[in-house]
C-alpha cells in the first residue's frame, strides 16, 4: 500500500482520526505530522493521547517546549519542530532516546527535521481543502513493512465509511468533545 | 516566625541543663540580606543572577542578551542544551562578577529544575550541585512557572496573598490561585496554544519575523481592535481553561481569504484585532477568577506580561472593580535567572533545602515536589 487518504470534516473527527489509529501504535513508534498551521496536528496528537489513556485537555501544542511527555497506557512523546531555525538543533534535543524508547514518539513538522527519521515511521499529512471549509484531507503513508501492515488494519476500519457519522459516533470514548 | 538550619544547628549543639541563649532578634533577622545565585537553563536563555534579600537584583545575566563574541566567541544558541554546557560557567562567572560577589559569599543557590527541556535543566542543575556541593552552601530547586511569579516580589516585596496570577508566555499560560506562599492551585491553563504561541504563530502567517510578539503589538499601535471579529475561545465557558487554537485558524483562514481575492491584507487592523480578542480572554477569565476567589490582588507574570495592551486592559477592569494589578517590569517577564534567585530566596528562609538527589523534572507542574 501506497498511502490511504481519508477526509475529516472538522476538529472532532480529526482528534476520533487519532484515537482509531492509537489502537495499532505500540513503543518504539514513529509519526511524523505534515501539515501548515491551523490544519490540526495538534487536536490529532490529542486523538492519539485520548486513545492511549491520557486525559487529553492537558495535550498542548509543544512549539515553545519542544517536546511533551505524557504518561499513559504507552508513554507518549509530543515533538514539535516548528521553530527550529536550523535542522541541527534537533541533534541537541537528544531525540535518538525517545525514538529507540518505550513510548510513541510524534513530531509536528516531521517535515522540518525528515533527515533524522529512522528507516521506518508513519507520515500523517493534514490539508486544508480550501479555505474557510474545515475539511482536511488527511493521507497516511507507510514507510518500512511495519507501517504498511498497520495502514492495511487501519483501511479496514476506515473503508467505505463515511467517516464522519460512523467514527464520532462509534468511537464516542475516543473522541470526548 | 521563620527559622532556617543554622538557627536550628545552634539548638541542636545544645545540652539539656546548659543555659539557651539565643541572640534576641537571631530568628527574624538572620539571613535577610542573604545573597542568592540564581541559576535557569530550562529552554533558551542561560542565565544567572545574583539577588541580595529576595529584592535587591545585584547582576542579571542573560545569555542571549550578552555579547556572547566578547564572552566566547561564539555564535548566539537559539535552542541548545549543549550550548547550555558551553555558556553556564562564563555566565555565572559575570554574574558573580557584576554583582561584585565571590562564590564564598553565596548563602544559597537556587536553580530551576522543571519544567523544561530535560537536557537543559540538567545543565543549569548539575552546575548548582556540584557548586553548593563544594561550597557547602544549601541548594534550593525552584520551578520555573513559580520563578515567574517571583518577579513580581522582585519588585514589589509588600506583596501578600491570596493572590490570582497570570502567568502568559509562548509556553505557557496558567492562571493560579495563591492563597499561602508556596502554594498554587492551578485555575485554569490552556488547552491548545499558548497566548504568545497564538500571537507568534499569526505574526508568522502576516510575514512577520519569529517570535512575532512584540511586532503584533507594535502594529496594533496604529490598527482598529474591532475592525475583524475574531473568536474569543471559551470566553463563555463555566471554565478558567484557555483555548487560542481556534483564532489561530481563524485568522489564517481570513489571510488566505483575503490573499484568494487579491486584496491587500490590512495588517494593522489584524494585529488589533487579534491582539483585542486574545487580551479579551485572558481579562475576563482573570477577573472573573479574582472575583470568584474574593482576591484583592492580581498578578501578571511570563513573557507576554510585557504586553501593554495587556496590561492596559487588565488594569481598567480590575481597578474598577477596586483591585490592583502588578506586573514586572519588561527585563524581568522574559526567563531569567533574578526571578529564580527571588522565589529561592524565599524557600531558603523559610528553612527549605533539596536534597542532593534532585533531577530534572521536565513535566514538572506547579504544586508537585
Amino acid at each position: 500500500m501506497r498511502s490511504l487518504t481519508v477526509w475529516s470534516n472538522g476538529p472532532g473527527e480529526t482528534q476520533a482520526l487519532g484515537c482509531i489509529l492509537s489502537q495499532w501504535l505500540s513503543g518504539g513508534d514513529v509519526i511524523s505530522l505534515v501539515g501548515d498551521l491551523g490544519a490540526g496536528k495538534t487536536i490529532f496528537v490529542k486523538g492519539i493521547a485520548a486513545g492511549l489513556g491520557i486525559n487529553d485537555s492537558v495535550v498542548t501544542s509543544p512549539t515553545f517546549s519542544l517536546i511533551h511527555e505524557y504518561t499513559g497506557r504507552v508513554p507518549l512523546y509530543h515533538f514539535d519542530a516548528y521553530r527550529l531555525e536550523r535542522q541541527e538543533e534537533w541533534e541537541d534535543l537528544g531525540y535518538e532516546e525517545y525514538f529507540r524508547g518505550s513510548g510513541i514518539s510524534v513530531v509536528e513538522w516531521g517535515n522540518l527535521v525528515a533527515d533524522y527519521f529512522p528507516k521506518e515511521y508513519l507520515q500523517v499529512e493534514l490539508k486544508r481543502e480550501s479555505v474557510p471549509d474545515d475539511r482536511r484531507q488527511i493521507t497516511f503513508t507507510p514507510v518500512g513493512d511495519r507501517y504498511r501492515q498497520l495502514l492495511r488494519q487501519l483501511e479496514k476500519e476506515v473503508e467505505h465509511a463515511d467517516f464522519g457519522d460512523r467514527y464520532i459516533h462509534g468511537h464516542r470514548k475516543c473522541c470526548p468533545r | 516566625m521563620f527559622y532556617d538550619a543554622d538557627a536550628l544547628q545552634i539548638i541542636g549543639n545544645w545540652k539539656w541543663g546548659e543555659p539557651l541563649t539565643i541572640k534576641q532578634g537571631f530568628l527574624e533577622t538572620k539571613g535577610q540580606d542573604s545573597l542568592v545565585l540564581g541559576i535557569e537553563t530550562s529552554c533558551d536563555e542561560t542565565a544567572a543572577s545574583v539577588v541580595r534579600g529576595g529584592r535587591e537584583v545585584l547582576s542579571n545575566i542573560i545569555a542571549s542578551q550578552v555579547d556572547l563574541h566578547r564572552l566566547y566567541g561564539g555564535v548566539v544558541p537559539e535552542i541548545a542544551s549543549r550550548k547550555h554546557i558551553e555558556l553556564i560557567m562564563p555566565v555565572i562567572d559575570l554574574a558573580l562578577k557584576e554583582a561584585g560577589a565571590s562564590l564564598q559569599n553565596i548563602d544559597a543557590i537556587a536553580v530551576t529544575y522543571g519544567p523544561g527541556l530535560v537536557g537543559a535543566l540538567l545543565v543549569g542543575l548539575s552546575a548548582a550541585k556540584a557548586m553548593a556541593l563544594a561550597l557547602e552552601c544549601p541548594l534550593v530547586g525552584i520551578n520555573h512557572i513559580e520563578g515567574h511569579i517571583y518577579a513580581n516580589f522582585l519588585e514589589y516585596p509588600e506583596l501578600e496573598p491570596p493572590l490570582v496570577c497570570l502567568t502568559v508566555s509562548g509556553g505557557h499560560t496558567d492562571l493560579l490561585y495563591i492563597d499561602t506562599f508556596g502554594h498554587y492551585d492551578i485555575l485554569g491553563r490552556t488547552r491548545d496554544d499558548a497566548a504568545g504561541e497564538a500571537f507568534d504563530k499569526i505574526a508568522r502567517v502576516l510575514g512577520l519575523n519569529y517570535p512575532g510578539g512584540p511586532e503584533i503589538a507594535r502594529l496594533a499601535r496604529s490598527g482598529d481592535p474591532k475592525a475583524i471579529d475574531f473568536p474569543r475561545g471559551l470566553i463563555q465557558a463555566d471554565t478558567y481553561d484557555f483555548s487560542f487554537s481556534g483564532l489561530k485558524t481563524a485568522a489564517i483562514n481570513y489571510v488566505h481569504n483575503m490573499e484568494q481575492r487579491g486584496e491587500d491584507l490590512p495588517i494593522a487592523d489584524i494585529a488589533a484585532s487579534l491582539q483585542a480578542a486574545i487580551v479579551d480572554v485572558l481579562v475576563t477569565k482573570t477577573v472573573a477568577a479574582a472575583k470568584a476567589y474574593g482576591v484583592q490582588t492580581v498578578l501578571l507574570s511570563g513573557g507576554v506580561a510585557a504586553n501593554e495592551a495587556l496590561r492596559r486592559e487588565l488594569s481598567a477592569v480590575a481597578n474598577a472593580l477596586g483591585m490592583r494589578v502588578y506586573y514586572p517590569s519588561p527585563v524581568l517577564c522574559t526567563d531569567n535567572a533574578a526571578m529564580i534567585a527571588c522565589a529561592g530566596y524565599y524557600r531558603y528562609r523559610r528553612g527549605e533545602r533539596s536534597p542532593w538527589d534532585l533531577n530534572a523534572a521536565p513535566n514538572l507542574r506547579l504544586g508537585e515536589v
